[in-house]
């Protein structure tokens, strides 16, 4: 009962933070309700189990990269965004065309619930044990895609110092 | 225990709200913004599903879901900092050289 009641208060926070993040004019009110949202993410990977989840989410998520969306916030003029229109011409279509993707989504998920309609099972594991796992299954049965993240952030940090590079005659 | 399907569910909004994002706004700081809106979203169908099958796998694959991310940020973050200094804007409905 009363993780359910947390989880209403975190789903709850996480999608009205979420809207919030799509329709404040200024991007650092956004980035700071999108820290609020995944926060409440990271609450939801906690009542879970996912503890080592938990810290890459607060650790990665809310200390780097949102860290690094203010500071290029910080960067770009915000005065003159201010004053303009938030949305774009299309935003009436786009609403409806994404309304009804949720609908779509949800009726499946509703309608198909003999495939989808999962019981319940309790998860008993302690924070030692779910870490010691992800770190096994990280080490052992995932090697080579650990290898080829740890490439893909080379590659990522490479890319984003030539693109951000001011061109030198 | 909760269900898994309100997870799910929790998830299908989030990532609704993220694709309006992506569609509606001009400024391409919150388009990235509502990019790592819809990760989350993948991430918490990830783990919701890993502990309805009771394995890890689900979770190494959030992991490298949030790796992907932070890629995407700092590349996206690059990307818009060059943008910023040839174009003078961030709104993506005037970068539209190529749409004439």
């Amino acid at each position: 009962m009363l993780e359910l009641i947390t989880f209403i208060i975190l789903s709850v926070l996480a999608l009205v933070s979420a809207i919030l993040v799509i329709t404040r004019r200024n991007a650092v009110h956004s980035a700071i309700w999108l820290v609020v949202t995944l926060f409440a993410v990271g609450g939801i990977f906690l009542l879970q189990h996912a503890e080592f989840l938990f810290a890459v989410q607060i650790i990665l998520y809310v200390g780097g990269i949102m860290v690094l969306f203010l500071f290029v916030v910080m960067l770009v003029d915000i005065d003159v965004a201010l004053r303009q229109a938030r949305f774009a011409r299309q935003w009436p279509v786009a609403l409806v065309t994404s309304i009804l993707l949720l609908g779509i989504i949800g009726f499946a998920l509703y309608n198909h619930s003999q495939g989808l309609n999962l019981p319940s099972r309790p998860m008993i594991s302690a924070p030692a044990q779910n870490t010691q796992a992800v770190g096994m299954a990280l080490y052992q049965n995932y090697m080579l895609p650990v290898e080829i993240a740890s490439v893909l952030l080379l590659v990522a940090m490479v890319g984003a110092v030539i693109m951000a590079k001011r061109k030198l005659e | 225990m909760i269900p898994t399907d309100y997870y799910i569910f929790l998830g299908s909004g989030l990532f609704t709200i993220g694709v309006i994002g992506v569609l509606t706004r001009r400024n391409v700081l919150i388009i990235l913004m509502s990019i790592e809106l819809i990760l989350n979203a993948v991430n918490i169908n990830l783990v919701a599903l890993s502990q309805y099958f009771k394995s890890v796998d689900g979770q190494v694959f959030a992991i490298f879901v949030i790796t992907d991310a932070a890629a995407e940020a700092a590349v996206g973050l690059g990307l818009i900092i060059a943008l910023f200094r040839n174009k003078e804007t961030v709104n993506a409905d005037e970068i539209d050289l190529l749409k004439w």
